[in-house]
């Protein structure tokens, strides 16, 4: 099975996400980049059927020149081969539907049984990629997936996804695009050698120009704040569990009045 | 006035309450508020849409929409969009909500804004806030296309009455069956009674502190004492460690919550943890360490062992609920 994962670098998640200073956007100096999270479950995930059952993995990810690390990341953990679409001004400024009309004119000439995308970016938190993905493609999309099998003849996937409160299992034919969610797979931390051996890997870097395409975002970031700083307040004292926990019940009745 | 058009999710034979809420807010937003329900056996529940602004409701009912399956829904929905021709789609971001918003609007060529928190009017344009980063920011949206698609977030407004015309109208919907590749061959879903993290009122969280997964029976009784709008919730160290399952994680990789009282037992306070749930009306921080950096984003914090403080504020919320 050919697979293509589409993989976004983000600030790593210990960032403290302090604005730029028209607050327009966040203060990127000094932020340390890592690769999205959840696109390190569907890497894992394609480079594990690529070791079942045979094919190849390629990488395409729309950032600047730093963005190289990700793509570094994903092909030390067993991908094959990866396109950058390095763009800094259109990627600076895509928003979900842009990135994806990207995506979209890289992914088209290449070989692929399934797409996998991560749940969501942890940056911006759209969700939106991979079903906008679908649409350009005219590819089906299964969002949230916790389980991937390939049928014996590796023409369908059979997936488990989360719905609320419990699972569906959906069938669907190949080619088609999965979102992975926590629980998919347990990622493999790369080793040296393989993180050496990544660095010969080929990686092909092109521009939204080149690619054939343009797209203006379909929305805009008009401001950002931050949310107002959470306050210590109030230490609940007693002699004892039992005094405590009476101290703390009149407190949430009486004063903060929630029950 | 402008048309607004919100998405009425049904789930075990019930319109969810997001629903409501995101019906009430199109109603105050000033505009002319249509609803769309899709399901199998859903006709009857369509009426009680009106109560809460809902001027039109239009019902697609058959056994094709019995399990939410994206493309069904896309095609139905866009359908009804076609039909109403709205400015703005409202859809709560439910996790079928998640999945059906930015399908939609790709279906519709525009872009969608996801998980709003806070909406207003400029004009016929409704101006969106969202968190990013985990709810470490907040940005403020708007989405350029006609119509204006935004999932909004459970829990953001509150469910008014505020009747409507309230007529209802069923819509056949000759589906494109070539478009419908995958096929839902099973659904489980738990019988529980409890609410989704993301829609309970109170949440009751456990971390590495709770030491095994048997112990979160301490956190499901405090819970139940709440009633039922309150739940369970974990870190990420409870849950990696096996003790409860990936859906219960709340956190920048887990669920994002903002609960009218969030009570973290044995949880540091780490910075992934605090962006999901740091928007909750109030926090409570049990932990032994007083040192803990929970603390200084808890409203209340209680220093000590949380097997001897959960059992006995059990028996505290059981008195004030009577029970
Ligand atoms: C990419 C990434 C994503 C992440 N996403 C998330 C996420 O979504 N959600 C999340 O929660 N974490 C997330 N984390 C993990 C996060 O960094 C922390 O490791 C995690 O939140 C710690 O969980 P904890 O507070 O339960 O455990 P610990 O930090 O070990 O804290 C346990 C606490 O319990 C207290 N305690 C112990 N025994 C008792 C007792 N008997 N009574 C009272 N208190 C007691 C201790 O004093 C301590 O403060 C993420 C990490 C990474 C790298
Ligand atoms: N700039 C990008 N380059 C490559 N893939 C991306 C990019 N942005 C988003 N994606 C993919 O789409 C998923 C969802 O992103 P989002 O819709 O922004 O939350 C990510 O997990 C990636 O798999």
């Amino acid at each position: 099975m050919n697979s293509v994962v589409c993989v976004k670098q983000v600030p790593d998640t210990e960032t403290l996400i302090k604005l730029n200073a028209d607050g327009t956007g966040i203060e990127t100096a000094g932020i340390k980049w890592i690769m999205n999270p959840f696109d390190e479950y569907a890497v894992e995930e394609a480079v594990r059927q690529k070791e079942k059952s045979g094919g190849a993995v390629t990488l395409v990810c729309l950032g600047p020149d730093q963005a190289l690390d990700a793509i570094r990341s994903g092909l030390a953990m067993g991908a094959d081969t990866a396109v950058h679409i390095n763009d800094a001004e259109f990627a600076a400024k895509a928003d979900p539907y842009a990135t994806a009309v990207a995506l979209a004119a890289a992914i088209k000439d290449l070989e692929y049984d399934a797409i996998f995308c991560g749940k969501q970016a942890v940056d911006d938190d759209a969700g939106q990629v991979a079903s906008i993905l679908g649409e350009l493609l005219d590819l089906p999309v299964i969002t949230i997936v916790i389980k991937f099998e390939l049928s014996d003849d590796g023409k369908t996937a059979i997936v488990t996804r989360e719905i609320e409160g419990g699972h569906a299992v959906i069938e669907v034919p190949l080619p088609a695009i999965f979102t992975a969610q926590k629980g998919l797979n347990e990622p493999r931390y790369a080793s040296l050698p393989q993180i050496m051996k990544a660095k010969k890997k080929p990686v092909t870097v092109k521009t939204v120009a080149d690619l054939g395409v343009s797209a203006e975002p379909m929305t805009v970031i008009k401001g950002m704040e931050l949310p107002p700083e959470r306050q210590a307040g109030k230490m609940i004292e007693g002699a004892d569990a039992a005094a405590k926990a009476a101290a703390l019940a009149k407190a949430l009745h009486e004063e903060a009045e929630v029950i | 006035m402008p048309e607004i058009l919100v998405y009425a999710e049904v789930q075990k034979g019930e319109i969810k309450k997001g629903a409501f809420e995101i019906t009430s807010k199109a109603k105050a937003l000033g505009g002319q508020v249509s609803a769309c329900i899709i399901g199998k056996d859903v006709e009857g529940l369509a009426g009680e849409l009106g109560k809460y602004g809902a001027d039109k409701i239009y019902v697609v009912d058959g056994p094709e929409f019995e399990n939410y399956l994206t493309e069904p829904y896309v095609q139905a929905l866009a359908h009804v969009a076609g039909l109403v021709n709205p400015s703005i789609i409202f859809i709560s971001a439910s996790a079928q909500g998640k999945d059906l918003t930015p399908a939609l609007a790709a279906r519709l060529k525009v872009g969608s804004i996801s998980d709003c928190v806070d909406l207003s009017m400029e004009g016929d344009k409704v101006i969106a806030k969202r968190p990013m980063f985990a709810g470490k920011a907040y940005a403020t949206v708007e989405a350029l296309g006609n119509p204006q698609v935004l999932s909004i977030r459970p829990n953001s407004f509150g469910v008014e009455e505020i009747a409507g015309a309230g007529d209802v109208e069923k819509v056949d919907v000759s589906l494109d069956t070539s478009k419908i590749k995958a096929v839902v061959k099973s659904v489980e879903v738990t019988e529980s009674e409890e609410p989704d993290q993301t829609e309970a009122e109170i949440i009751v969280a456990g971390g590495r502190g709770m030491d095994n997964g048997e112990n979160f029976k301490l956190l499901e009784e405090l819970a139940h004492a709440f009633g039922p709008t309150a739940t369970v919730g974990a870190s990420r160290a409870a849950v990696d460690a096996g003790w409860i399952e990936h859906g219960y994680q709340i956190g920048q990789t887990g669920k994002t919550v903002s609960p009218n009282l969030y009570i973290a037992a044995g949880i540091s306070g780490a910075i992934q943890h605090l962006a999901g749930m740091n928007t909750s009306k109030v926090i409570v921080a049990i932990n032994k360490d007083p040192e803990a950096p929970i603390f200084s984003k808890a409203d209340y914090g209680v220093v000590g062992d949380l097997f001897e403080i959960i059992p006995k504020l059990t028996e505290e919320i059981k008195k004030i609920k009577g029970q």
